[in-house]
């Protein structure tokens, strides 16, 4: 479980995050949605000690993230960030064994390679194994960094908004991966959205964060209702029940 | 890696003609029949090996310093000579000239590395300062960064009547290169091997400060490892044959262009390139104009510039 | 508005010029000894090369900078004044020294300035016509341009018999302190005829600064005029290299301080606002340096450092923005 006490940020007067407190529960898809500027990306970024918080803990299985050393995390919490702009030359099979670097500090065994060999794989870049990640495309490129992230091999694993550069096929599939990873894994997948019908189907669990501040959470049936929608982003939704699937349309 | 063994021996081939080229005559035949007599093995003991050794500690130390850079700056342009290293490391050698000229060498090159740090510091400090960070802003502050720092050396030197010390320390020469004044540059190559020890770390920072933190690495302490090889690496070259312009920029590029950027796997290349092209430069500067020797400085500087704005032409057309 | 923008530009035009005037006065009277038969004549040469220098660089740094639209590059920070050396050392290589030597140097002069119009126009069209349109990288590329101009001079000046070059060097290459004085009468007749040239192109050149979309649509042959700004631009940075040898960022400063001084963006304002704050800057910083602290050679040193300093903090503001 990830625990989340009074955490806020501040750049100069503007509260990004203003003290929330949540508790992100162990397994499943926790999905964190809310309009722009809502302090989504800097709460993932702070729960994943990318970011220094100004004030409050979070607690990952009960370690604080504060104070356990960074490689005892790394081997049980990992974030992939938006925008992962790379100057490094890497081929995609580099980029994924250094998912492993936190067990074997740069010296694979043959272990880590079974790791490499099934992320790959599992993103279906067997063929592009040896190509430069300047060389890929956005989609490619940006399974390739899933892949590293699922090469880690974390308890939990956090994504900001990682359908960015996915077109639906690959969104679709992404999702899939993700759900399966929770499934089959026993993984805990915490994920920024932008899309709410992917958070509504996909998802077990939902924050809402709007202004900075915990908004609402629960489980997809209770936040994904018409009024509840327009709360959050201010203008009318319809919600469609679709074979069990909520289905928000919001084209006015 | 079966073509390094090659790349190894075409190195060694160069070294051995590094040997042999020069104004007294030092001759592989007389030596090996043993017909060499003692001034010749003189020659060769005091002042060709010690040169052929400095070229190829100071290219492989220059090469890896540059790559180092490269990785903690994350842009592809910036070197020890484009971020106010090589000045900084210069003014810290004007320093003790002025303040405590007989100094030992050693202490002198870590008062230049000392200086070079700082300077280097400074650099990545007003980088941090600049929110957009266009590519090709990063160097030309550097370079700007590097021409105050001269100022400020030149200043001195004038002031204090330094000008030809200056000069002999700025333009690269390894003639003056003689036994008990090049050992210094060991220095230079434990820290190479150094920054071989730690390869990955440099590669995981050089993917930025977010995955390096993901990855469980102390992203802050690499910086300043790598900021303490560089400066060093940077200040003992400076200190024993002046500045080599341009290597931690042309070496780094063209090894990564062909093998990428996993320093595990391409540091050795680009140490070996390094003691090459440095190897190659120095003896056409000794070739071209004989009996007079062209400093190695001045022909990197050449070679260098040259391929600086392939890179940047290159880039404007990959833009267009 | 417009009267009184004018009106201003008076004033300061006015004041500057006061400033200018005394600080040549004081050039030629401070710490004078001996007799001023001897004194007036030889600080009167150094005075006038200055005022050239002064002069050449001031206008040619805001013309190009009009051309190229922006307020950071310079003829110097894109090479030219290396540019100039290598032509010269280019010429001593391949005439030999002795050849060199015989001609006669106002000959050998124009020479060169036509060379280096030659040549900078041809390397320099081609960054300038557009087709380079991140103003950094430009910017970079000129300085590596620089960079390899003058590690190209510093190499054929070796491959130059040292014992010759030696000979060379007190002729050939100038600076502050050894101000190459033949060639006095020859550079103010090219200055005349370039600001002429220049006078002629006045109004045109307030269109050329609104950016070149905008004097297009405007019906100024923008190409043309481009050409001609930079060889007149290229015949002032020759003058100003052969007399006193390359000032890096001197351009940079003079014209950025006449820009904020200035109310209006007006060339018939900016212009001679440059050249009186460059006469101020050059003979006033020379007297101060050389009479007040008795630092020879300290003024190019000191232009270096504010220069880049000035510089540096101009592309962080940029950044910001």
């Amino acid at each position: 479980m990830i625990e989340i006490r009074d955490i806020s940020k501040s750049y100069g007067s503007s509260v990004v995050v203003d003290n929330v407190t949540a508790a992100l529960p162990k397994g499943g898809i926790t999905s964190i949605i809310g309009p722009n500027g809502a302090g989504k990306s800097t709460l993932l970024s702070m729960i994943a000690r990318l970011m220094p918080m100004d004030r409050g803990t979070v607690l990952v299985d009960g370690l604080d993230i504060a104070r356990t050393s960074g490689d005892v995390l790394a081997k049980r919490l990992s974030i992939l960030r938006q925008d992962n702009h790379m100057t490094a030359r890497l081929t995609v099979r580099d980029l994924v064994a250094f998912g492993r670097y936190p067990y074997n500090k740069g010296r694979p065994t043959p272990q880590d390679q079974d790791h490499i060999n099934q992320a790959l794989a599992y993103l279906g870049l067997e063929e592009f194994a040896e190509r430069f990640l300047d060389e890929l495309s956005g989609g490619q490129r940006q399974r390739a960094f899933v892949a590293m992230v699922l090469c880690q091999d974390t308890d939990y694993m956090l994504f900001d908004e990682p359908l960015n550069n996915l077109d639906i096929r690959h969104a679709v599939s992404m999702m899939k991966l993700l759900r399966n990873a929770a499934r089959d894994f026993g993984k805990t997948v915490v994920v920024v959205l932008h899309d709410v019908n992917f958070a509504s189907c996909y998802s077990d669990h939902i924050i809402v964060m709007r202004d900075g501040k915990l908004f609402l959470q629960g489980k997809p049936r209770e936040i994904i209702r018409p009024e509840t929608l327009e709360d959050i982003y201010g203008c009318p939704f319809e919600v469609h029940d679709l074979g069990g699937d909520l289905i928000s349309v919001y084209y006015g | 890696m079966k073509f390094f063994l090659p790349a190894l021996l075409i190195t060694v081939a160069m070294a051995a003609i590094s040997l042999f080229v020069g104004v007294s005559e030092v001759s592989l035949l007389a030596i090996v029949s043993g017909q060499a007599d003692e001034k010749m093995l003189m020659v060769l003991a005091a002042s060709r090996l010690p040169r052929t050794l400095a070229l190829i500690l100071a290219g492989a130390g220059m090469a890896v310093a540059g790559t180092i850079m490269q990785m903690l700056s994350r842009n592809r342009f910036v070197e020890p000579s484009t971020a106010g290293t090589v000045e900084s490391a210069s003014l810290g050698m004007l320093a003790v000239l002025l303040l405590a000229p007989g100094l030992p060498v050693m202490l002198k090159m870590l008062v230049a590395s000392a200086f070079a740090l700082a300077g280097t510091g400074l650099f990545l400090a007003i980088l941090r300062k600049v929110p957009l960070r266009s590519p090709v802003l990063v160097p030309l502050i550097g370079l700007m960064l590097g021409g105050v720092i001269n100022a400020c050396t030149t200043f001195f030197a004038y002031r204090y009547d330094l000008m030809q010390a200056m000069g002999a320390w700025t333009s690269g020469d390894f003639s003056t290169v003689l036994r008990g004044r090049y050992e210094v540059l060991w220095v230079a190559c434990a820290l190479t091997v150094a920054a071989y020890i730690a390869a990955d770390r440099f590669t995981v920072a050089g993917m930025g400060e977010d995955f390096s933190t993901n990855l469980g690495l102390n992203y802050g302490r690499v910086v300043a490892l790598g900021l303490v090889i560089v400066s060093m690496v940077t200040a003992s070259v400076v200190v024993t044959a002046g500045i080599l312009p341009f290597i931690g920029l042309i070496v780094p590029n063209l090894v990564s262009m062909i093998m990428g950027d996993r320093l595990r796997h391409t540091l050795p290349w680009i140490a070996l390139t390094g003691a090459a092209l440095v190897l190659v430069c120095d003896i056409v500067g000794r070739v071209v104009n004989a009996p007079y020797e062209i400093p190695v400085g001045s022909v990197l500087g050449i070679v260098g510039s040259i391929f600086f704005l392939n890179m940047l032409l290159r880039r404007r057309f990959r833009a267009a | 508005m417009q009267r009184e923008a004018s009106r201003s530009s008076g004033t300061v035009l006015l004041v500057i010029g006061v400033i200018a005037v005394a600080s040549m006065v004081a050039f030629m009277t401070l710490g004078a000894r001996g007799s001023w038969s001897f004194i007036l004549p030889f600080r009167g040469v150094k005075l006038f090369s200055l005022v050239l220098v002064a002069y050449a660089i001031a206008v040619s740094t805001v013309l190009f900078q009009t051309i190229t639209n922006n307020r950071i590059l310079t003829p110097s920070i894109m090479g030219f004044d290396w540019l100039y050396m290598l032509l010269q050392t280019i010429l001593v290589f391949t005439l030999g020294a002795a050849t060199t030597s015989a001609i006669e140097p106002r000959l050998l002069f124009v020479i060169e300035v036509a060379a280096m119009t030659g040549f900078s126009l041809v390397l320099y069209r081609f960054l300038f016509s557009g087709s380079v349109r991140e103003l950094h990288l430009l910017i970079l590329i000129g300085v590596v341009f620089g960079t390899l101009f003058r590690s190209l001079a510093g190499l054929l000046q070796r491959l130059i018999d040292p014992n010759e070059f030696v000979v060379l060097q007190d002729r050939l290459f100038a600076s502050f302190n050894t101000v190459d004085s033949n060639l006095l009468v020859i550079s103010t007749v090219l200055i005349g005829l370039t600001s002429v040239a220049a006078f002629k192109i006045f109004h045109t050149l307030d269109v050329m600064a609104l950016g070149r979309e905008t004097a297009v649509s405007l019906g100024v042959d923008h190409r043309r005029i481009t050409m001609i700004v930079l060889a007149l631009v290229t015949v002032l940075v020759s003058i100003s290299t052969a007399l006193v040898g390359p000032v890096t960022f001197f351009g940079l400063l003079v014209a950025n301080l006449a820009y904020i001084l200035m109310p209006t963006a007006k060339h018939r304002h900016v212009l001679p606002a440059a050249v009186l704050v460059a006469i101020i800057c050059l003979v006033g910083g020379q007297t101060i340096l050389e009479r007040l602290f008795a630092f020879d050679t300290a003024l190019s040193i000191v232009i270096e450092f504010a220069g880049g300093l000035f510089f540096i903090l101009y592309l962080l503001r940029g950044a910001h923005r």
